[in-house]
């Protein structure tokens, strides 16, 4: 990462900072970039293209790979009263972000690809460009806190609203990535509802605009097509856990630690309980099945660590969350070499390699990792 | 504040506004025949004829159109469906790969929906079509061509074509040659009679007036086959009620623009030269666009590539210090595309990344040409350290 010797003094006081929004052309981040002129800073729009082809006008509701999104984003920056850019980082989001995510479905992972590009775009590829510019901070509307502490280091906290709380999402910013970013909704207890009025109060056309939801770079949703497009057709078997087959698959990239959904099982399973996905082996082709009490881990490994601030020493009890959206849980942890290993108070379910677990010191971001082994409960035969 | 960017549109002249202005006021569609209908009519014919008068033209050959872009496709598509339509045979389009987008893209559509066989005329590095590249074109097969377009200076790189001379050797053998003059309107002497063009657009906006109106000078034996149908208004070729208003402030400005021409190229040729030596005083590395030899190009146009620097970059820093200027290029979904004048001209692709064109104006001033000069070596030095993304 590019730093220049004008970027901000950690002490000083975060006003008339030279502000770059990203602006997706939704409501969060053109309320978080007019809050942001609001606090004193002088800011600059931009928008990401990250499609190389992008669709004139949004199918669904996904909302920020298209034509239209950045016309709406122009405008709201227009409204707000600051420039607008559009920076094409297609090729870069491309490489980081669904490649990877290609990948990881491949080796028959669970990745989140939001993550991957705070990681990679939003406060890599973007923030060293702005830092290049002259820019001091890069500006989303994430619900997120990041408290400046009286040393000046810096911590990322949940938002005010456990609801609306994406830290998630942002739990791999290191503290270089976090000393520049800011977040102008994550300190306010405001609903959807009150930041919609609130656009509408700014004049922003885009408050009534659907929230956007799903994964941006598959334009109808359909994950599996897009995958399937991607990587083929590839029939495999679906056995139970003793190893027999009870049905066929059409790739096992397509399926989820703990899905139940879609498995297309024929017959019942002996004790007619529902059945979910146990394991998936991209070595063989073959998707495992059984009854939810062997979805239960105790305990999991976890690689690629990152910190905000300095990596804990020693063992040490934390929250954890395990999905966007998932709920926290407690868990024992400790950095052995590069391996995060952690160990589940009370079992946990549905626990899907490729995703993210992330540390929780009450609500401040500890780190996070990548989550590659899980250990069960109930020992698998297969 | 500093504009720089008068390619894109100058401001109005006050006494366009004025003409403008009185005439909102006033009602009467120009078809009519009624003493309302009269009076706009008498307005709309006075500016036709002092329109005509100012760019070597008869009044008959003036078609007002809502502007240039408009200008540009009823040329390149009338006159081939109209071509075509006489002779079958007549198919093949010549065109300079360094058009407006109004040609460029009207070409392309034509190739694409109407079965055009369309050519491309070479250019050199300074982005200039050789009359004798159009005369070789030609005679391939002179039967089958329907039109010839090769603007009159580009809105790019400023580059300042023969067209004279271009028009003679479409005239050797009778190839209609369409000229876009939009850029090289108010700057050059465009006079349209002793071009010896079938057409040439121009369009209001670029020379004091206002938005939205244009015209198609059309030498009169061209029936070019319309683009709008409806009330059968200017020699049927472009119906549609009259705009009034805006017309009468375009004759004004129009006619400004061409008494105070040369002056105007003089001062402004001057500050163009101020500006390039600035520049590349401050940042020798900077490539200048177009043909280096200031009586080829532009007065008011200076165009630059700046190794190792995104285009937007620039932009961006220089907005930040009140610098306005442009790209030069079109975006696609907003963002900037290399621009396909600048790789016409066998300019490397990355170094194409990073142009920059500043145009000048009647309002221009050295104060103007200073906040340049002064602001964009530090301005090179930090978009290149943003490096290409």
């Amino acid at each position: 990462m590019t730093d220049f010797p004008g970027a901000p003094d950690p002490q000083a006081p975060r006003k008339g900072l030279r502000v770059l929004a990203a602006m997706s052309g939704g409501v969060d981040s053109a309320v978080a970039a007019a809050r942001a002129v609001e606090a004193g800073h002088d800011v600059t729009g931009v928008h990401l293209a990250l499609s190389a082809n992008p669709q004139s006008f949004r199918t669904g509701a996904r909302g920020c790979c298209t034509i239209e999104d950045s016309r709406d984003a122009r405008r709201a920056a227009d409204v707000i009263g600051i420039p607008f850019y559009c920076w094409d980082l297609a090729e870069r989001f491309r490489e980081d972000v669904v490649e990877d995510f290609v990948a990881e479905y491949e080796a028959g992972r669970t990745p989140n690809p939001c993550l991957r590009c705070n990681e990679k775009i939003k406060f890599a590829a973007l923030l060293d460009k702005a830092l290049a510019l002259g820019f001091d901070a890069v500006c989303t509307g994430h619900y997120a806190t990041v408290v400046v502490n009286e040393d000046g280091t810096r911590e990322l906290h949940r938002a005010s609203d456990m609801a609306k709380d994406q830290s998630y999402v942002l739990g791999v910013l290191d503290d270089r990535q976090l000393a520049h970013a800011m977040f102008p909704l994550g300190d306010t207890l405001t609903t959807k509802d009150e930041i919609r009025a609130e656009a509408e109060r700014r004049g922003l056309a885009v408050a009534k605009k659907p929230d956007s939801h799903d994964i941006c770079f598959i334009a109808d949703g359909d994950t599996q097509g897009f995958l399937a497009k991607r990587l083929g057709k590839a029939e495999g078997d679906i056995v139970d856990e003793s190893g027999t087959k009870i049905g066929t698959h059409e790739g096992a990239y397509g399926f989820t630690i703990g899905q139940r959904k879609g498995l297309r099982i024929g017959h019942p399973a002996p004790d007619g309980k529902p059945r979910y996905v146990l394991d998936i082996s991209p070595v063989n082709n073959t998707v495992t099945v059984g009854p939810a009490a062997s979805l239960d881990v105790s305990a999991l490994t976890a690689i690629k660590p990152r910190w905000c601030g300095a990596a804990p020493q020693g063992p040490g009890t934390y929250t954890a969350q395990l999905r966007a959206h998932g709920g926290e849980t407690e868990v024992t942890a400790e950095l052995v070499g590069d391996e995060l290993r952690v160990t589940f108070t009370e079992p946990v379910r549905g626990v899907a390699p490729g995703q993210a677990i992330v540390l929780y010191d009450d609500t401040r971001v500890v780190g996070s990792a990548t989550i590659a082994a899980t250990e069960r409960v109930r020992a698998q035969s297969a | 504040m500093a504009y720089l960017d008068h390619a894109a549109t100058t401001p109005m002249l006050p006494e366009a506004v004025q003409a403008m202005t009185a005439q909102l006021a006033l009602a009467g569609n120009a078809s009519s025949l009624h003493a309302a209908g009269r009076r706009a009519r008498r307005t709309v014919e006075e500016a036709r004829e002092s329109l005509a008068a100012s760019l070597g033209a008869r009044p008959s050959e003036v078609v007002f159109t809502a502007g240039g872009t408009e200008a540009d496709n009823l040329a390149v598509k009338g006159l081939f469906w109209a071509r075509r339509a006489a002779d079958p045979a007549r198919t093949r389009v010549l065109a300079s790969p360094v058009e407006h987008h109004a040609v460029l893209d009207a070409v392309d559509w034509l190739a694409t929906h109407e079965g055009a066989n369309v050519e491309y005329l070479p250019v050199d590095a300074c982005g200039r079509v050789h009359p004798q590249a159009l005369r070789e074109a030609i005679a391939r097969n002179p039967a089958d061509v329907a039109l010839a377009t090769v603007m009159w200076a580009n809105n790019e790189i400023g580059t300042v074509m023969a067209v004279r001379e271009l028009a003679e050797a479409a005239a050797e053998f009778d190839v209609p040659l369409h000229s876009d003059a939009v850029q090289a309107y108010g700057q050059l002497d465009v006079g349209f009679a002793a071009s010896g063009l079938a057409a040439m657009t121009v369009t209001a906006h670029k020379v004091g007036g206002p938005y939205g109106v244009g015209a198609l000078l059309l030498g009169r034996q061209y029936a070019p086959v319309p683009l709008l149908h409806g009330g059968g208004q200017e020699r049927h070729v472009r119906s549609g009620t009259l705009d009034v208003p805006a017309i009468a402030a375009f004759a004004v400005a129009g006619t400004l623009a061409a008494e105070r021409r040369p002056d105007f190229a003089r001062e402004v040729g001057a500050l163009r030269d101020e500006l390039i030596a600035g520049v590349r005083a401050a940042v020798p590395e900077a490539v200048l666009g177009g043909d280096p030899d200031p009586a080829g190009r532009l007065p008011a146009n200076a165009h630059f590539s700046f190794p190792g620097c995104e285009g937007d970059s620039l932009l961006l820093l220089l907005d930040a210090q009140g610098i306005e200027c442009s790209t030069g290029s079109a975006c696609t979904a907003g963002v900037a595309q290399p621009s396909h004048v600048v790789l016409a001209t066998g300019t490397d692709p990355e170094l194409a990344r990073g142009t920059l064109r500043f145009s000048l104006g009647h309002t221009s001033t050295r104060d103007d040409v200073a906040a340049v000069v002064e602001a964009i070596g530090p301005v090179v030095e930090r978009a290149r350290s943003a490096g290409l993304s």
